[in-house]
């Protein structure tokens, strides 16, 4: 006699017959190779600035350059003092949430699918992952890193003043349009932008609040889409940038 | 397992058989037609072959939300899911939803839902918002842009097969902690509902349970009438749980949310399952 109808709690438990675990795979593998490769880069620091030739193309994962804005020079891997803010904003993130409660967490590994035993769930009640309310925080913050590779996206198409392209820059600025998309499309700016707003037609101030809601709804739409393309364009632009210093290759472009 | 198309055919089911006791899948066959769904395979079954079997139904036309149940392991109404669209060289299992007691066969007790539904104070209209409109002696007139967002939640069939899936309800039996994604999109409605009176942040932080929501966002992948559940309804009503607990400019600031509207009547605890 088979008693399957009752709450399976043995990890990974199911009667679903698709590959369900393909994704939690993937999630896993691109996520911790994401956080070594950026890790190790960050601890090695340097190649991460084209300079050849009047470029001056920076990594994402160097920016802003603090060494060189402050004036000070450090063997240390000083990109922490930068990137806690991305890094935060990404695993606060609803949709990365989403990803690694699945992913790591077990909690549960996909949809009807048995997730690991504990003692007690607590979801996002005790610390510390009670901390993923501060997302807005880390929203505030990533969005004056943005500005800064923004600002960078646009130097570099400057070789010795003179304005050039090439495809360094078109991979830079890929890389700061994709970024952007993710970060405006985020759900707590949502929010903060309309969403918190009961009445729409109230005032002038509301009816506009609500159509720059409606217009990051649209961004939110596809959050998932943009939170993955986002940290492919920028562990790309920082490899490219990389091989480029490094000497591998040049970076090929024209200046007019 | 790839999706084959099928032109009606011999078909094998496995359905869930038993009681809260006991139980087990059984085997039946049987001959169907080009365009069957599930449901039209479990009650040939029952006209034919096991006339005792016990599944609920009602429109068959996925309006209802009675017929809901796992097929191959995934909460689907059985109405509404094909037999063409599910794999041809393997039974199709057909079990009771799991996060509710079992009453008979495909049959599941889904009374605490209407027992949380209970827990939530109903629309209640607020003291008037602007000139011209006097609430409180009905003139509901809204906005088409606060209709559009609410309109959304109101399509809820109460299937119940977002609670079905939810692991907080499905794997943890948290029943008593959490009313579930059904009943935050509940909360959301009258929340964002402009012309409402009443405050519910606290219940839904509270009795409602809502930070133990991880967001993994099933609910919204085996809604049947493709509400955005989490993105539209939860993840908004936690970050206005934020505006009022977590965030701490809006503490400096002394800016609370629901300004203007009265907490609900004292409220019990979380029904038991």
């Amino acid at each position: 006699m088979t008693t399957v109808a009752s709450p399976p709690r043995r990890l990974g438990a199911t009667m679903r017959r698709d590959r369900w675990w393909i994704q939690p795979v993937f999630v896993v593998t691109s996520l911790t190779l994401f956080g070594v490769y950026t890790i190790i880069h960050v601890i090695l620091n340097k190649h991460y600035t084209i300079t050849a030739g009047g470029a001056y193309l920076e990594s994402p994962m160097f920016s802003p350059d603090l060494p060189k804005f402050f004036g000070f020079n450090t063997a240390l891997p000083w990109a922490f003092l930068v990137l806690w803010a991305p890094l935060g904003l990404r695993s606060s993130c609803y949709y990365y949430r989403k990803s690694y409660y699945r992913s790591f967490f077990l909690a549960p590994p996909s949809c009807a699918v048995a997730g690991a035993a504990r003692r007690k769930y607590t979801g996002e009640t005790k610390f510390p992952l009670v901390l993923n309310n501060s997302h807005r925080i880390f929203f505030y913050f990533a969005t004056i890193v943005i500005g800064f590779l923004w600002y960078d996206a646009i130097r570099g198409l400057f070789y010795h003043g003179s304005f050039g392209f090439g495809l360094g820059n078109a991979i830079m600025l890929i890389n700061v349009l994709c970024l952007s998309a993710f970060t405006f499309g985020c759900n707590s700016w949502r929010h903060i932008i309309g969403g918190k707003l009961n009445c729409f037609s109230c005032s002038d101030t509301n009816r506009t609040r609500h159509r720059a809601w409606q217009r990051v709804s649209i961004l939110n739409g596809r959050h998932m889409q943009w939170a993955w393309i986002s940290m492919f364009t920028v562990w790309g632009t920082d490899i490219y940038i990389w091989l480029v210093s490094s000497g591998a290759f040049t970076d090929p472009h024209h200046v007019f | 397992m790839s999706e084959t198309l099928t032109a009606g055919g011999t078909r094998k089911l496995q359905i869930w058989r038993g009681d809260l006791t006991s139980g087990q899948l059984v085997d039946y066959e049987l001959e169907t037609e080009p365009g069957m769904v599930v449901l039209d395979a479990v009650l040939e079954i029952q006209r034919s072959q096991a006339p005792d079997l016990a599944v609920r139904w009602n429109c068959k036309a996925a309006k209802c939300g009675s017929c809901s149940a796992e097929i191959n392991g995934k909460p689907r109404l059985m109405c509404k899911t094909r037999l063409d669209h599910l794999p041809a060289d393997e039974p199709i299992t057909v079990e009771p939803m799991r996060a509710f007691p079992l009453i008979r066969d495909l049959v599941t007790d889904v009374s605490w839902n209407y027992r949380v539904n209970e827990q939530i104070t109903p629309f209640t209209p607020r003291e008037n918002l602007r000139e011209g409109v006097d609430v409180l002696n009905g003139d509901f007139l809204i906005d088409q842009s606060e209709t559009d967002r609410i309109s959304e939640f109101r399509k809820c069939i109460e299937c119940f097969m977002c609670q079905d899936v939810c692991h907080i309800l499905r794997d943890h039996r948290m029943h008593n902690r959490y009313y579930g994604p059904r009943f935050m999109m509940r909360i959301a409605s009258l929340d964002m509902h402009p012309l409402d009176g009443v405050d519910r942040l606290d219940q839904i932080a509270d009795e409602g349970g809502i930070g133990l929501c991880n967001i993994t966002k099933c609910c919204t992948e085996v809604c049947p009438e493709n509400i955005h559940i989490t993105d539209n309804a939860i993840i908004p009503m936690k970050e206005r749980v934020v505006d009022q607990r977590h965030d701490p400019i809006l503490k400096i600031l002394g800016r609370t949310p629901n300004k203007g509207r009265s907490k609900p009547p004292a409220r019990s605890a979380t029904p038991e399952l």
